[in-house]
C-alpha cells in the first residue's frame, strides 16, 4: 500500500500511509486505540471502496482497484474483523460457506457442504462436527471457523484484526500456532494486536502507525527490537498545551469499589473484571487506562446499577458508607453519575429536544406529584444551554441534529443536574474535535473544583496523563497499577496496560 | 428575565416563517387533511355530511374507536403494540351483559367492576411484556385470541339485550336539554362550548406568554393567532352544530375530559415523559434512571382499563352484548394513530394527533356510506389513506435529513 490517504469529513484519518507485506510473511500492525489501524485495513480490503481514498494498493505486482468487499475476497483478500460476522444459529458449515453456497443444480448440495467444511476444519485444528451450531461453540473455535471460512476462498493474505482481544490464554495461543502453520502453507497474514508479546512470539515486521502516519517499520528479526520501543514509537509525542491548567484540592475519600468482579453476561464462566479496587477523592480526576477489551465500560455500567454483567460481586462505599447500586435509580440516588461511551446509543434521545434530555435523569427535582413543572425546565435547560455553551438556538432544539461535541455537553448537563457526588465519565471526548475536547476538560475540572469525584475512562493516553491526578492501569479485567500524576509516563502507563497476566509481578 | 425576552429582529421574517412552517409540515398536514376531507364529503353528499344530525352521530359513533385511540398512542410511542384491545372490547360488553342482565348487578356497579377487569387484563398483559420480556406483539396476539374465546364463554355464544336505560346513556345518551325542546339552540351545549373556547384562548396565552418569557418561541405571531382564532372557531362550530340537534352527547364528554387528561399526562406528567423516552431510546432511558419494566407495565394496565371504557361505550350504544363485537377494532386505532403522525419505531406521537387521525377514518366511513360506497372500496380507500399518510411521514423525515 503506497501512499494511502483517507478522510472523513471533518477528520485525516489516515495520511500519507504506507506499508508493505512480504508474501509469505507475518506483518503485525500496532497503534494506539483510533491510530488508523482498523481504518487501514478497511481500506485494504475494500470495505471502503477505491475512490474514497488517495493512494494506490499493489497486490502481487498489480496496482488493484476494490469496488467492495467481494471484490478483495476474488483476489484472495479476507479481512476477519473483531467482531465475528458468523449467524449464531446456522451450522459451521453453513456460516463456512454463506454467500458462496455449495450448489447442484442450484440446489445446496447438503453432502458436499459437510464434507468440503469438515476438510477445512481439520486445516485449523477444530475437530467439532460440522453441523454444529455457531452458537453452541465458545468465541475461540469462532475465531478458527472464521479462519475456516477464509481458507475456503482460497486466501492469499489474512488480515486478523485484533483476533486474541476476546479470547483466553490457551484459545489464543491456539490461534497464534495456526497463523504460524498457514504461513508455513504461503500464506501472508496482517495481524494487528495491542498485545506485544503476541507480536513479539510470531511477527515477522511489525508498523507502527501513529496519528493516521506511519512512524516506522521494525524488523522482528533484528535484535534491537524490544517492547519498550514499540510501545515508545507508539505513544511518542508530548503532551502540547491541549489540556487546560489546573491546579487540584483533593479532600476526603468519596467513593470506594472493593473487590469488584463482574463476569461476562453470555459466558458466564469468563470473568470481564477481576478483584478490582480503587477509591476517588473529592476534588479528584481519576483516570482509568486500558485498551479495548480491557474491562473498562464493563467495570463502570457494572457498578452503575448493575447495568452490565452477571454474578456482580463487590462492595462500593460512598463516604466509607456502604452504599446500594443494584438499580440505576439506586445509583443515581447514592450520587452517582455514569455518562456513556456511547453517547448515541446509551445516552441520548437522539428524537427528543436539548431540554427534556437534560431532565431526562432528575425528574423528580422539577416535578411535584408527578406533574413537571415545564416552566422551571427550561429554566434548567437554558442555564446549562448558556453555561456549558451548547451551540443550539434554544433549547427545544433537537439533540440528533447537534454535532458531537455539543450533544455531549448535553450529556454532561443532564448528568450534572442530577446533582451527583461522583462522575465516571466514559470516553467524554470520542469523537469530537479538538476545541471542543478543550472545552470539555475545562469543564471536567470545574466539576473536581466544585468537590465532585470525577472518574475518566479513556482510550486516549496523552489525554488521561493530560487531565488525571492519578491514573489506574487497567489489563484483562484486572487493575495493575495505581500511578500518581508525577509516576505516570505514557511508556509505563501503556505497558502496564499491556502486561500479561503471566508477567503479573506486582 | 427582561434581558431574555429581546430576541434579534429576523433578518427576514418571511424567511423564518416560511420556514417555520415547513417544519411543522406534518401538523399541519394533518389538520389540512381533515379540512379537506370534511369539505369534499359535504360537496359530495350535498350538505348531508355536517348537518347536525350526522355531526352527532359522526361524535357518538366514532366515539369508542376514538378512546381506543388515545390508549393505543401510548402504547405505540412506547414502542409496543396492542392487537388484543378489539377482543377486550367483546369481553368487557359481554360481562356487562352477564353482570347485568344475569347477575342483577346495579349498572354503575357493573361499570365500575368492568373497568376493573380492563385493568386485570391489562395486568395480564403487562406482566408477560414488561417483566416476561415477550414481545407485545405475541402477547396482545395471544391475548386477541384469548379474550375472544371468553367472550364466547361468557356469553355462551348467545347475544344479551336490553341493557337498562341508565347504562345505555353512556353510549347513546345526551345532557339534559335545559331548553326544554322548545329553544332553537340547546343552552347547556351553548354554555359548554364557549366554555370550552375561553379555556383554548387562556391556555393559549398562557403558555405563548411563558415561552416568551424563556425565549424558547419560535413560532410566528400571525400562525400563533390563526391556529387559535381557527379553533376557537372550530370548537363555535361543532357547538352551533350540536345544540341546533339533540346537545350536548354524554360520550363526548367523557371524550373530552378523556383528551384533555391524556394530553396533559403525556406532555406533563413524568409518566408521559418517561413513555417517551423508553420510545425514543429504550437503552438511554434505562441508564437515566428510568424504571422501564414498570412503566410499561402500568402502560398496559392503563390500556385496558381504556379499552374496557370503549367497550363499555360500544355495548350501551348497540343496547346489545354480542360474541362478535369489536371486530377489527384494533386495526382502527391503530391506523388512526399511525395518520396521527405516530413513529412506528417509537418515541413520536400525540394525543391529539391520534384524535384527529381518528376523526380522518370515521369522516372517510361516514361520508362513504351515505354516498352508498361498497365496503369493499372503504377498505381500499382506507387502506390507500394510511399508507399515504405514513409515505408522508417517511418521506419528510427523509427530506429533514433525518435517519
Amino acid at each position: 500500500m503506497r501512499n494511502i490517504t483517507k478522510t472523513f469529513p471533518g477528520v485525516k484519518a489516515l495520511q500519507d500511509v504506507s506499508i508493505g507485506v512480504q508474501r509469505g510473511h507475518i506483518h503485525a500492525i500496532c497503534g494506539e486505540n483510533g491510530a488508523g489501524k482498523s481504518t487501514l485495513m478497511k481500506v485494504l480490503s475494500g470495505v471502503y471502496p477505491h475512490g474514497s481514498y488517495d493512494g494506490d494498493i499493489v497486490f502481487e505486482n498489480k496496482t488493484v482497484a476494490f469496488k467492495d468487499i467481494n471484490d478483495s475476497e476474488a483476489a484472495g483478500i479476507v479481512i476477519i474483523h473483531q467482531e465475528l460476522a458468523l449467524s449464531p444459529y446456522l451450522s459451521i458449515a453453513e456460516n463456512i460457506f454463506l454467500g458462496n453456497e455449495q450448489q447442484t443444480g442450484g440446489w445446496i448440495d447438503w453432502n458436499k457442504t459437510n464434507l468440503e467444511a469438515g476438510k477445512l476444519l481439520a486445516r485449523v485444528g477444530l475437530k467439532d462436527n460440522p453441523i454444529t451450531k455457531i452458537r453452541d461453540i465458545g468465541v475461540g473455535k469462532q475465531q478458527l471457523v472464521e479462519i475456516a471460512k477464509a481458507l475456503s476462498k482460497e486466501v492469499k493474505l489474512l488480515i486478523l484484526d485484533e483476533p486474541t482481544a476476546a479470547l483466553n490464554d490457551e484459545d489464543s495461543a491456539h490461534l497464534l500456532d495456526l497463523i504460524t502453520h498457514l504461513k508455513g502453507q504461503g500464506i501472508t497474514s496482517i495481524i494487528i494486536s495491542h498485545k506485544l508479546n503476541e507480536i513479539k512470539a510470531i511477527a515477522d515486521e511489525v508498523t507502527i502507525i501513529r496519528d493516521g502516519k506511519t512512524i516506522e517499520t521494525l524488523d522482528m528479526h533484528a535484535d534491537a527490537v524490544t517492547e519498550e520501543r514499540i510501545i515508545k514509537l507508539m505513544v511518542g509525542r508530548d503532551l502540547e498545551s491541549r489540556y487546560p491548567a489546573h491546579t487540584p484540592k483533593i479532600g476526603e475519600e468519596l467513593l470506594r469499589i472493593e473487590n469488584w468482579t463482574v463476569h461476562h453476561p453470555l459466558d458466564h464462566s469468563r470473568a470481564v473484571v477481576k478483584e478490582a479496587n480503587l477509591f476517588v477523592r473529592a476534588g479528584e480526576i481519576v483516570g482509568i487506562a486500558g485498551l479495548m477489551g480491557a474491562g473498562r465500560t464493563e467495570l463502570a455500567m457494572s457498578v452503575f446499577g448493575e447495568s452490565y454483567g452477571y454474578n456482580i460481586s463487590g462492595t462500593v462505599y460512598k463516604n466509607g458508607q456502604k452504599i446500594n447500586t443494584r438499580t440505576v435509580a439506586a445509583a443515581i440516588a447514592n450520587g452517582i453519575a455514569y455518562a456513556t461511551e456511547d453517547r448515541k446509543v446509551y445516552g441520548l434521545n437522539l428524537i427528543d429536544d436539548i431540554k427534556r434530555n437534560i431532565s431526562g435523569a432528575a425528574l423528580g427535582l422539577l416535578s411535584r406529584r408527578g406533574w413537571i413543572d415545564e416552566n422551571k425546565e427550561i429554566m434548567v435547560a437554558e442555564g446549562y444551554r448558556k453555561s456549558m455553551n451548547i451551540k443550539a438556538p434554544n433549547v427545544e432544539a433537537i439533540t440528533g441534529k447537534l454535532s458531537g461535541g455539543n450533544q455531549q455537553k448535553v450529556v454532561l448537563s443532564k448528568w450534572m443536574y442530577s446533582n451527583p457526588d461522583v462522575l465516571i465519565l466514559d470516553e467524554p471526548t470520542r469523537g469530537i474535535d479538538v476545541g471542543a475536547k478543550y472545552e470539555i476538560y475545562g469543564i471536567i475540572n470545574a466539576l473536581a473544583d466544585e468537590g465532585k469525584g470525577v472518574i475518566v475512562i479513556s482510550s486516549e493516553l496523552p489525554e488521561l496523563l493530560g487531565i488525571c491526578d492519578r491514573i489506574y492501569a487497567l489489563s484483562e479485567g484486572r487493575i495493575t497499577a495505581d500511578l500518581s500524576r508525577e509516576d505516570a509516563t505514557a511508556e509505563r502507563v501503556m505497558q502496564l496496560m499491556t502486561q500479561e497476566r503471566e508477567k503479573d509481578h506486582e | 428575565m427582561s434581558d431574555l425576552t429581546t430576541t434579534p429582529a429576523a433578518p427576514n421574517i418571511l424567511t423564518a416563517a416560511f420556514r417555520y412552517l415547513a417544519g411543522q409540515l406534518r401538523q399541519i398536514g394533518l389538520f389540512i387533511a381533515l379540512i379537506v376531507i370534511v369539505i369534499f364529503f359535504e360537496v359530495a353528499t350535498s350538505g348531508i355530511t355536517l348537518k347536525p344530525i350526522n355531526v352527532s352521530n359522526l361524535v357518538v359513533q366514532n366515539s369508542y374507536i376514538l378512546i381506543l385511540a388515545i390508549g393505543m398512542v401510548m402504547v405505540i410511542i412506547a414502542g409496543h403494540i396492542d392487537l388484543s384491545v378489539g377482543s377486550v372490547v367483546a369481553f368487557v360488553g359481554a360481562m356487562a351483559g352477564v353482570m347485568i342482565t344475569q347477575w342483577h348487578v346495579p349498572w354503575w356497579l357493573a361499570i365500575v367492576l368492568c373497568l376493573g377487569i380492563g385493568a386485570l387484563v391489562g395486568m395480564w398483559q403487562g406482566f408477560w411484556i414488561a417483566y416476561f420480556r415477550i414481545p407485545a406483539f405475541i402477547v396482545t396476539l395471544a391475548g386477541m385470541l384469548t379474550f375472544r374465546g371468553l367472550t364466547q364463554i361468557a356469553l355462551q355464544n348467545r347475544q344479551i339485550s336490553p341493557f337498562p336505560d341508565e347504562f345505555r346513556a353512556l353510549g347513546s345518551g345526551f345532557l339534559p336539554d335545559l331548553g326544554g325542546g322548545v329553544s332553537v339552540l340547546e343552552p347547556l351545549t351553548v354554555g359548554i362550548g364557549i366554555l370550552a373556547t375561553l379555556l383554548v384562548i387562556a391556555q393559549g396565552v398562557r403558555q405563548r406568554a411563558a415561552r416568551k418569557k424563556f425565549a424558547v418561541e419560535d413560532e410566528p405571531f400571525a400562525w400563533y393567532l390563526a391556529k387559535l382564532v381557527f379553533t376557537s372557531i372550530l370548537i363555535l362550530l361543532i357547538t352551533y352544530l350540536l345544540a341546533s340537534y339533540n346537545g350536548t352527547p354524554i360520550v363526548l364528554i367523557v371524550l373530552g375530559v378523556l383528551v384533555v387528561a391524556y394530553s396533559a399526562i403525556m406532555s406533563r406528567s413524568v409518566f408521559g415523559r418517561h413513555i417517551y423516552a423508553i420510545g425514543g431510546n429504550l437503552n438511554a432511558a434505562a441508564l437515566s434512571g428510568v424504571k422501564t419494566k414498570r412503566v410499561t407495565f402500568l402502560l398496559f394496565v392503563n390500556m385496558g382499563v381504556i379499552a374496557a371504557l370503549a367497550g363499555l361505550v360500544f355495548t350501551a350504544q348497540l343496547n346489545l352484548a354480542n360474541p362478535k363485537a369489536g371486530d377489527g377494532f384494533e386495526l382502527d386505532a391503530i391506523a388512526a394513530v399511525f395518520i396521527g403522525g405516530a413513529a412506528v419505531t417509537g418515541g413520536i406521537g400525540t394525543v391529539t394527533g391520534a384524535i384527529i387521525g381518528g376523526l380522518i377514518i370515521g369522516i372517510l366511513n361516514n361520508g362513504m356510506s351515505i354516498l352508498g360506497v361498497g365496503s369493499e372500496f372503504q377498505q381500499l380507500i382506507k387502506g390507500l389513506v394510511l399508507l399515504a399518510a405514513v409515505a408522508f411521514d417517511v418521506y419528510n423525515k427523509r427530506r429533514n435529513g433525518g435517519r
